[in-house]
């Protein structure tokens, strides 16, 4: 048995819309600092969080979704993604950001951690998470 | 004369778009600002409510679709894009504006 | 809310000595409040301060510190990328003094 715990962030709500987003995102970025393994589940809107080409200028807000691409570097090691979710919004795995993630002690690299799943998956991902942070 | 209605909750979240097209009346302008700009979208599991509702004239508020980045090529046809100052003369032409939240 | 005097321009800052709109920023931000601090800047700083600002324009964030330390360690090499280093340059903590001499807003996470 090893110390570290497996956290799951679930992230249901569109961006900007709400604070949600936003919040979920800032307190992945401080628990990653606890040397934990981190992953995040985008479900219904949340999905949307993910969508590139985000511009803000208009809005006089923050554009948040660059932040999200650094996950990799906070050591986030999944970004899971419902296929329901996504289909149902129109969207494929096209429109969506991709995350990079290196072993900075191995070098060991993935291109990109953002992982398009079905509900078997998604349910396996829930179970064998120690906690689940929902926004 | 009509109304304008504005809609800011995402139709996959809430069923405002839906009360909106049912209460609205014939000549109603409806407008997607914030998360509502969804609603505007081709090709989802909602966009029937839109594309199926007759005498009704959609826009979207182009900041906040750019905000999301959702192209304009993936609009559902016939919602027209306005900026802000299309949502003032919205606003103006209209005889009020119902906030549908 | 104070300011600080830079160039003969008033900059508000917060409470904390971070600059309150990170468009203000110009190099003569970090110079007069290194001078406050009583520290020097030399070129070893200034790679720090350049690096962040470089990181805080792709990702719209200021790094947590040991995420700094490994980019830096990644960027400018591993014999700069190790806190004792970045402790030596910026004793009040490479992640705090040095995103406030960059204009950033303080590291998220950072109490």
């Amino acid at each position: 048995m090893s110390d570290v715990k497996k956290f799951l962030y679930l992230n249901r709500r569109a961006p900007y819309g709400t604070i949600y987003a936003w919040e979920s995102l800032e307190v992945v970025l401080i628990g990653a600092a606890f040397d934990q393994e981190v992953s995040l589940m985008f479900v219904d809107d949340g999905v949307f969080q993910l969508v590139k080409g985000s511009d803000t200028s208009e809005l006089d807000m923050k554009n948040f979704m660059p932040t999200y691409r650094t996950l990799g570097d906070y050591g986030v090691r999944h970004l899971y993604v419902d296929k329901a979710s996504l289909e149902a919004r129109g969207l494929t795995q096209d429109d969506l950001i991709e995350v990079a993630w290196e072993d900075w002690e191995t070098e060991e690299e993935v291109d990109n951690i953002v992982e398009i799943v079905d509900s078997g998956q998604a349910i396996g991902v829930f179970e064998e998470s120690d906690v689940v942070f929902s926004f | 004369m009509a109304d304008l209605y504005t809609v800011n909750k995402s139709p996959f979240e809430k069923n405002s778009l839906e009360d909106v097209i049912r209460f609205s009346g014939e000549g109603a302008s409806i407008l997607f600002i914030e998360d509502g700009v969804y609603g505007a979208m081709a090709g989802t599991a909602v966009s029937d409510l839109v594309a199926n509702a007759t005498g009704r004239k959609f826009y979207v508020l182009g900041p906040d679709l750019k905000a999301r980045g959702i192209a304009e090529d993936r609009l559902i046809d016939g919602v027209e894009l306005v900026d802000y100052a299309g949502f003032v003369d919205l606003v103006v032409e209209n005889d009020k504006v119902q906030a549908w939240l | 809310m104070g300011t600080i005097n830079v160039n003969g321009k008033e900059l508000e800052v917060d409470e904390e000595g971070y600059l309150a709109n990170i468009n203000d920023w110009e190099p003569g931000v970090a110079e007069v409040m290194a001078k406050e601090d009583g520290l020097e800047l030399t070129d070893e700083h200034w790679d720090i301060i350049n690096f962040l600002r470089d990181y805080y324009e792709e990702y719209q964030i200021a790094p947590a510190v040991r995420v700094l330390t490994k980019a830096v360690g990644k960027k400018l090499g591993k014999d700069k990328g190790n806190s004792k280093y970045l402790y030596g340059l910026f004793p009040y903590g490479p992640g705090k003094q040095a995103c406030r001499y960059a204009g950033l807003p303080k590291p998220t996470g950072c109490v």
